[in-house]
């Protein structure tokens, strides 16, 4: 016998604790769709930058270009969700402190992703 | 406070190497831009969130969004989530080559370090050039 581990528990490969290779996994699955974003998104923000509101208002209404930047936002906030959970996992210690950073950290990236999301639709409805 | 019992009459004895005598290998500057680059980003959205909000409210929103941004503090900020975006991006992708095995010898991860700063600072300061000599906005 090479080692102690069961086959469930070797194909399941959660570890010790149970839990984070989810979160290890989505953090690379959402860095490798927003490599090409980032491309679209310099490309879309490079493009706009000093042309007026009505430029920016055709482009962000082209069906393409809202369903990209919901995307790019989208993938962007959950990353960032899963990276700074990673920060308050390393950092914090106290149970009270930890929860309420993760809670509030959650909230806001939450209300910026739902109003970047309104303002997208906002715009493509235009 | 209790006298420490184990406090050194004579001489203080030498601490191991401390955080502000010790030499900081490029590998580990790299490793925490990342982080504090993945920071500066998450404010960097809400920035995009309020961008998209000022573009859906038309041209009083487009005003009020280059009122405050086209200053002096706002185009720092501006550069900051440019030069974080592209380092962010850089070291990314180092970071996906890793989870491949790819780029663990020594001398290889010191020079991709060095090779990542040099990257971002150039395509951060390009953006800014492309922009400034009139090269950007070609979407109108």
């Amino acid at each position: 016998m090479s080692s102690l581990q069961t086959p469930l528990h070797k194909v399941r490969g959660l570890g010790a604790s149970h839990t984070g290779t989810g979160h290890f996994w989505r953090e690379r699955v959402t860095a490798a769709a927003l490599a090409p974003l980032s491309l679209w998104f310099l490309y879309a923000v490079l493009g706009l930058a000093g042309t007026s509101e009505v430029t920016a208002l055709q482009f962000l209404a082209h069906p393409w270009n809202a369903l990209l930047m919901a995307a790019f936002v989208s993938f962007s906030l959950y990353h960032a969700a899963l990276g700074l959970q990673m920060v308050v996992d390393d950092y914090i210690h106290t149970a009270g402190a930890r929860l309420f950073l993760l809670l509030g950290i959650r909230a806001a990236l939450l209300t910026c992703w739902l109003v970047s999301l309104f303002a997208i639709i906002r715009i493509a409805a235009l | 406070m209790a006298e420490n019992p184990q406090k050194s009459v004579a001489h203080p004895r030498p601490l191991s190497p401390h955080l502000t005598i010790y030499r900081w290998p490029v590998t580990m500057m790299t490793s925490i831009t990342h982080r504090a680059t993945g920071m500066a980003l998450s404010g960097g959205a809400v920035i995009l969130a309020w961008w998209l909000v000022c573009i859906s409210n038309g041209p009083e929103g487009w005003q009020s969004f280059h009122g405050i941004m086209d200053t002096v503090p706002g185009l720092v900020v501006l550069f900051g989530i440019t030069w974080s975006l592209a380092y962010h991006f850089f070291s990314g992708l180092r970071h996906l080559a890793w989870d491949l095995g790819y780029g663990f010898d020594k001398k290889v991860a010191e020079r991709n370090s060095v090779i990542v700063f040099a990257l971002s600072f150039l395509v951060a300061l390009a953006v800014f050039a492309l922009v400034y000599t009139g090269h950007a906005g070609y979407l109108r």
